[in-house]
């Protein structure tokens, strides 16, 4: 009599609930599963990384992405405050960094993430199995455990939300023996110690960035452009600033293979694509981050006849996010052209199981999604990019104005603040609709949110100037925004107020 | 302003100067002609005057007691005097100085002026002109102050900003910025900041630095930083108004009679000037309690920012935001913090929060005295910081208790600056009870050309960025310029109609300026017969043709030209302008 079953991968914090079957449950599914009277189940089961490293209930966000990022980010910022500290007034000599002392402190908040989620499943009466699952049938899931053990589920409703994993480049050679991955870095007990990092997507530039903020050094290795599908001009200055404050970046550069060598430590060797020179340096830790897999591969999706892009390998949706099979759905990282953030995720699974318990049928709005990248300089974006905007309304018919700002807290220390920036992309037409706002600077992810509240809404740069500031602060310089790229006048900071 | 003086180019000037009678050429002649003509035209009073004439001195200290700036030129001082005296000879027949000209009109010579003071003509002419010395005279160099006068500036009018900041009863001043920048939201901020670092300090530890284990705080390297910073931003706030040719003059500003104000120092010089339009944005300064000892003893946050040593264990007096945010990074630094509070926090904030921020502020070790007030402080021992006793009073009963703190700070709320600026002499309205200057919807005083902007406002939030936005919305409405408002319709000829000419082809248009009256700025049409519909319209704006009086005009039935007088539809409504029917 087994009860029917939710594939859950990263949940996120939020539970996940699926419409019961069997048996005698019958009915309408309640907002809180279980309490109405619905049967929901949730699989989750970790398969341990290539370097042993595996964790708790919560997926990546909570195990080995957002929540333990964000902390180590923390670490480096403060290590920035430290030395801003001597400047107002403060007696510190400058301190040294103990790795096996905040991974400790990291590890310990993310195992009591764990634990809370596990008694919120309980709580909501949310069955839990540590299972790792593949379809039978359209309607039932096989559950292995641990020991090997087989346990059949059905359901009336299947959500997968199995997530995504770190790509291993495995067609370099010694990648998958000596290379680590996000999934390893937070785990770590020791300092990884000087650090190659491959890769240009967010999750690199970001490892990289609290690396160096620890004092490690740090080098990042970019095939092409970082941060691709974000605006290419505040990516540039994002890892400008990363360059000045010491993290060695080689571009155009791919990696050919890497060796242990006989003291333990890694030799890598790359090739300039440019001029197709090889070069090698030594390191004590090589992280890649090239990018994440879908995990599909082992749902047995085929059995259930749930469709995937061939190339992602992702799972196809539609706006319900129902895949190609009408009671199963996805979300999350899984699913074909989604953002992979999580909190779209928490709303996406919110919205779905609304809609599965006939709550409401309000669908998920994947428009002006905000995001924030924790690079040192924290770079927070709604909207469009300049590129897309001018793609989808043409040059002619987009305004962008802009500023370059000096961060108050930065003037004592005497901080470099040249690529603290923010730029707002409007159309040109009155009342200039604000199509995206791209900050970069301290705290970007609080100053971000209500500006992608206010986009939400329909904001119009008339809107924005017509705001009155919060003084002082970085969020305000936004409600300042009068130059526009198209006047030529100059952006940079010109004395005050 | 100085005395005008007329300079020859150095090339000419050896010519001019050549000894005896001078040999003027005629192109030379001229040339100076036109210079005595146009600083005649150029200025209110100009007198022509030799230092030594006994009659000239007399004339100036005439229109000195009048209070009337004058533009004088020493004959006897400048290289080329006899010239021109000779050329003002042949302007005026007076071959002799003084020799004076009000607005333009030449009254004469010592004794005329003398005549005309006492026949009432002289002040007649002088009234008569409109011309004031500015289009706008800011009162205040504080945000709100300094962001109505550049944007008056950028819009192309003379501006003049008077700040002066007075000390504070224990001597504090500052320069140009106003509170925000010298003892408000920016140095605030820092302080704050540098507490924040302090906690960050903490927390460092756990998240894996290792720091020596003993951190201390130095109250002069973060005052000495932070006023570096202030300082900065006093001399950048200096450089913008050059850089935007707004007159800055470091004195008080007074009214002493409609459109004039008097200028005063730091020395006590005085000077006048007159303009068509005031602004006055003179902010707050901290109150003080008016109990024995307040003054001689106790700070406020004038002075907190640049104290030049740590104020040690301090009481704040107060529950506004200031005094909570002076505890707070006061507690932040290690210094041991009393804030008294007579009855609510954080009045007109919400109370839970309040009281939520207060529970906080006790967690990080400040000290809250509830429901009392000062009575009286004592000075037990001088020093930096010395030793204060505070005696206080519950407001509740009769009990009473007394503190020792190194310092007091006053933080109990902030009076307007409008007792001292001559407000009674040109009867702008003050509300009594505050201090505060009542305006309408478009910041405007009692006095139809005096306006108000900032913290003196009445029944308006004091916060910056307020009063900066404001500031430049006030300067923009009174100087129209940015913002313009666009009417256009299609129109259909008569002579078309009947040919079934295309019906939607012909277009009118008119920008006007929104803050200038409706001003119309331009007119476009498109259409037969446009070069004729149009030269007369150019005419009319010329004239200051306004939306107003164009509707006002009758239309010419049947031509196209009519309808530039029946514009109705604004390009921002979004209405629709295609002409349907008929």
């Amino acid at each position: 009599a087994a009860a029917m079953a939710a594939l859950l991968g990263p949940a996120g914090r939020f539970r996940w609930r699926v419409r019961a079957v069997p048996g005698g449950a019958r009915g309408a599914a309640g907002l809180r599963g279980a309490q109405l009277g619905k049967k929901v189940a949730v699989v989750d089961y970790v398969e341990p990384s290539p370097r042993g490293t595996r964790w708790g209930l919560g997926g990546t966000c909570v195990n080995v992405g957002c929540i333990p990022k964000k902390l180590m980010h923390q670490a480096a910022l403060l290590g920035g405050m430290i030395h801003d500290a001597s400047h107002y007034g403060w007696k510190v000599a400058q301190p040294l960094h103990d790795w096996g002392k905040m991974a400790e402190a990291v590890q310990n908040h993310v195992k009591s993430l764990n634990w809370g989620h596990r008694v919120q499943l309980q709580d909501r009466k949310v069955k839990y199995f540590n299972f790792k699952a593949s379809f039978v049938n359209p309607h039932m899931v096989c559950g292995v455990s641990k020991g090997g053990e087989e346990t059949l589920l059905s359901a009336d409703h299947i959500v997968i939300a199995t997530g995504g994993r770190p790509r291993y480049p495995t067609h370099i050679e010694g990648a998958l023996e000596y290379g680590i991955t996000s999934d390893d870095i937070f785990w770590l007990k020791e300092s990884p110690g000087k650090t190659l990092v491959v890769g240009a997507s967010y999750v690199a530039l970001e490892c990289a960035g609290f690396l160096t903020g620890l004092g490690l050094d740090t080098t990042v290795m970019i095939r092409s452009v970082p941060l691709r599908a974000f605006d290419q001009q505040m990516a540039s200055l994002v890892t400008e600033h990363m360059a000045v404050h010491g993290t060695r970046i080689l571009r155009g550069c791919t990696p050919l293979r890497v060796e242990r060598l006989s003291d333990g430590r890694l030799q890598v060797t790359w090739v300039d694509l440019a001029s197709d020179k090889k070069d090698t340096g030594t390191f004590d830790t090589v992280l890649w981050a090239v990018g994440r897999v879908p995990e599909t591969r082992g749902l047995n999706l085929e059995k259930a006849g749930v469709r995937t892009n061939p190339n992602t390998q992702k799972i196809l949706v539609d706006a319900q996010e129902a895949t190609s099979v009408p009671h199963i759905y996805a979300i999350g990282d899984v699913a074909e052209g989604r953002p992979e953030l999580t909190p779209t995720a928490i709303m996406a699974g919110r919205l779905l199981a609304q809609r599965l318990c006939s709550r409401s049928s309000d669908l998920m709005d994947y428009d002006n999604v905000p995001t924030t990248v924790f690079t040192p300089l924290e770079y927070g974006c709604v909207g469009l990019s300049e590129e897309e905007a001018v793609a989808r309304h043409g040059e002619e018919r987009v305004e962008v104005y802009h500023a370059y700002y000096k961060p108050l807290e930065f003037v004592v220390p005497e901080r470099d603040a040249s690529q603290c920036y923010i730029k707002m992309v409007c159309l040109r037409e009155p009342p200039q609709l604000v199509l995206g706002l791209h900050f970069l600077g301290p705290n970007a992810g609080e100053v971000t949110q209500g500006f992608a509240l206010g986009i939400k809404c329909g904001a119009s740069y008339q809107h924005v100037m017509r705001t009155v500031g919060i003084h002082p602060t970085c969020a305000e310089e936004v409600a300042k925004l009068r130059i526009s790229k198209r006047s030529g006048l100059d952006p940079t900071v010109t004395g005050c107020g | 302003r100085g005395v005008s003086v007329p300079r020859s180019p150095p090339g000419r000037r050896a010519r001019l100067s050549t000894p005896g009678t001078s040999r003027l050429s005629s192109a030379a002649r001229e040339e100076l002609r036109r210079r005595l003509l146009g600083l005649i035209e150029g200025h209110r009073v100009v007198i022509f005057s030799k230092s030594y004439c006994p009659h000239s001195a007399r004339v100036k200290e005439l229109f000195s007691s009048l209070g009337v700036d004058c533009n004088i030129l020493e004959l006897d001082q400048v290289d080329d005097g006899a010239s021109v005296q000779e050329v003002l000879s042949e302007i005026t027949n007076q071959r002799t100085v003084p020799s004076i000209f009000v607005n333009k009109v030449h009254v004469g010579g010592c004794d005329r002026t003398f005549q005309a003071h006492q026949s009432g003509v002289l002040q007649k002419l002088l009234q008569e002109d409109p011309a004031c010395d500015y289009d706008l005279i800011v009162i205040g160099g504080g945000s709100g102050g300094l962001s109505c006068a550049q944007e008056a500036a950028a819009l192309g009018r003379r501006v003049m900003v008077l700040d002066l900041v007075v000390p504070s009863p224990q001597g504090t001043s500052w320069g140009l910025g106003g509170t925000c920048v010298n003892v408000g939201c920016i140095p605030k901020k820092l302080m704050h900041q540098a507490a924040l670092l302090g906690q960050a300090l903490t927390d460092s530890r756990k998240f894996g630095w290792e720091c020596s284990q003993q951190v201390k705080h130095n109250w002069e390297t973060m005052t000495e930083a932070i006023q570096k910073h202030v300082g900065s931003l006093n001399r950048s706030y200096q450089r913008a108004l050059r850089e935007k040719a707004v007159a800055y003059v470091n004195s008080y500003g007074e009214f002493v009679e409609h459109h004039k104000i008097k200028a005063t120092d730091g020395n006590g010089q005085e000077t006048y000037y007159t303009a068509a339009k005031f602004v006055i944005a003179t902010g707050e300064r901290p109150r003080y309690l008016g109990i024995q000892g307040d003054k001689e003893y106790c700070i406020t946050s004038d002075d907190l920012f640049s104290l030049p040593y740590c104020p040690g264990a301090t009481l704040v007096v107060g529950a506004s935001p200031v005094a909570l945010e002076c505890a707070g990074f006061l507690a932040g630094l290690g210094l041991e913090v009393t804030v008294m509070v007579s009855s609510q926090l954080l009045q007109g904030f919400d109370q839970e929060m309040a009281e939520k921020v207060a529970s906080s502020m006790q967690q990080l070790g400040v000290r809250f005295l509830r429901k009392f007030v000062p009575v009286e402080v004592q000075q037990l021992e001088k020093g930096s910081p010395g030793k204060l006793k505070v005696v206080a009073k519950s407001t509740e009963g009769t009990e009473m208790i007394e503190g020792l703190y190194n310092t007091v700070l006053l933080a109990i709320g902030r009076d307007s600056c409008t007792k001292k600026i001559g407000l009674e002499k040109i009867g702008v309205k003050v509300n009594e009870k505050t201090g505060k200057i009542p305006v309408n919807d478009v910041e405007q005083s009692s006095v139809p050309y005096v306006y108000a902007v900032g913290d003196v406002v009445e029944g308006q939030p004091e916060l910056m960025p307020i009063a900066v936005q404001a500031g430049r919305l006030l300067a923009r409405r009174l100087f129209g310029g940015c913002l313009e408002k666009v009417y256009h319709t299609l129109f259909w000829p008569l002579e078309w109609t009947v040919a079934c000419r295309d019906s939607n082809t012909c277009y009118a248009k008119i920008i006007c300026s929104k803050f200038d009256n409706d001003r119309v700025i331009g007119f476009h049409v498109l259409g037969p017969k446009a070069g004729e519909i149009t030269q007369g319209f150019a005419a009319a704006m010329k004239c200051g043709l306004t939306k107003q009086l164009l509707d006002d005009t009758i239309g010419i039935h049947p031509t196209c030209a009519q309808v530039f007088t029946t514009l109705e539809i604004t390009k921002s409504s979004g209405l629709d302008a295609t002409q349907k029917g008929c």
